[in-house]
């Protein structure tokens, strides 16, 4: 597929999460993940910083395209938003690592979205790091959904909260997540 | 944590964010607000404005205020987004600019030197950057937290144009109120106002608009 209908394509299934369509999202966040990754270790490899950190900030990436999909303008094309996104994450993620004034050209990131890396991926180590510092209730509530693949339904039942209560809960979590990445690195 | 476990929880968390352009307009609304109550409770309106808004001149000030605010309201809503270029707004700050310029050189024209400093300075140049300054914290507060909603991926530069739009709306406020006239005390003390606004924008913006 080329860059233009993989676009389409994106911009498609985020359309349908909009409107409330979770398969679609995950399709979206999926098949968006292997681009992430291609630049991360590209820009990583280049820096002389260990490839294997890259999959922190492609994580890093996505919580921010969650925590700020309504930024983007459905009337627009998808590819320049998911570019400075990731440039800018980008950008922060190498100059925490010590590259003060790291440049990243943004038609570099554009080329770059055309290029995915789907080999196997360890976990990475920050977010770990990250979820120690989260409230025992939000930790809860992330683990479940994440690590144990609950729904915020089963969530509930489990942590004996209600639905709307795991809801706000993994919101703020994520929201507090994505404050903390860069915060207290380094 | 592996990156598809992420993706799982990030799926669960639909919390609908409300649209960005309702909240940019909110802000405004809000900051406008803010800034006609803190003229209300600070200043009058000029006794001669029905008469005095027939000079040219004095609609001179009003274009430089309402014509930044509006320019920079406009490139705000662009600048909040990731990936949108700025577009013909960057363009359209040229015109109050030009209108001031303009409305400058004509009084430097009609205006006799000697005269020149007395227009400069009028009755208010003390109190009239102030003042812009007072009525323009609120907006400038509204329209930050506004764009904390969005995503600037410079938030230096969108806190100093959040900063030029609430000194505008600060400005057009003030010039209901201040009776100098003369373009010269405009182009000097208005303009001041509104550049401090853009710097106190452009320092907080550097810091709270990060995202």
């Amino acid at each position: 597929m080329n860059t233009a209908a993989r676009e389409m394509q994106w911009a498609m299934w985020m359309r349908a999460a909009s409107g409330g369509d979770a398969a679609a999202y995950r399709r979206f966040l999926e098949d968006v993940a292997p681009y992430l990754r291609a630049i991360a270790r590209r820009r990583f490899f280049r820096s002389g910083r260990p490839e294997g950190e890259a999959e922190d900030v492609v994580q890093e990436i996505l919580l921010a395209l969650h925590l700020k999909r309504h930024t983007w303008d459905p009337d627009r094309p998808i590819g320049p938003w998911l570019a400075a996104i990731t440039r800018n994450k980008l950008v922060d993620a190498l100059r925490r690592g010590g590259h003060a004034r790291a440049q990243v050209p943004i038609e570099e990131v554009m080329d770059s979205l055309a290029a995915q890396d789907r080999t196997d991926h360890g976990p990475a180590q920050e977010l770990d790091r990250l979820l120690g510092r989260l409230a025992d209730r939000q930790r809860a509530v992330v683990r479940a959904v994440s690590l144990e693949g609950a729904s915020a339904r089963e969530a509930a039942a489990q942590l004996k909260m209600t639905e709307g209560a795991v809801r706000v809960t993994l919101h703020r979590a994520l929201r507090t997540l994505a404050a903390l990445y860069g915060r207290d690195a380094a | 944590m592996k990156t598809s476990d992420l993706i799982s929880a990030l799926v669960q968390d639909p919390v609908p964010a409300p649209r960005l352009g309702r909240v940019l307009l909110a802000g405004l609304a809000g900051g406008v607000l803010l800034a006609a109550l803190t003229f209300a409770l600070a200043l009058r309106p000029r006794p001669d404005l029905g008469e005095a808004l027939e000079q040219l001149r004095v609609l001179a000030k009003f274009a430089l205020g309402l014509g930044l605010a509006t320019a920079a309201t406009g490139l705000l809503g662009r600048l909040a987004r990731p990936g949108v270029p700025g577009g013909g707004w960057r363009w359209s700050f040229l015109l109050p600019g030009l209108c001031v310029l303009v409305a400058v050189a004509a009084e430097l024209v009609a205006v006799p030197p000697g005269a020149w400093e007395a227009r400069l300075f009028g009755k208010n140049a003390a109190v009239c950057a102030p003042l812009i300054l007072l009525i323009s914290a609120g907006p400038l507060l509204c329209l930050l937290a506004a764009l904390r909603h969005g995503a600037p991926t410079r938030p230096g530069l969108a806190g100093a144009v959040a900063g030029v739009a609430a000194g505008g709306i600060a400005a057009t406020l003030y010039a209901l109120h201040c009776p100098d006239d003369s373009p010269l005390f405009v182009a000097a003390w208005y303009s001041l106002a509104i550049g401090a606004d853009a710097l106190a924008g452009f320092l907080i913006g550097r810091r709270w608009l990060r995202w």
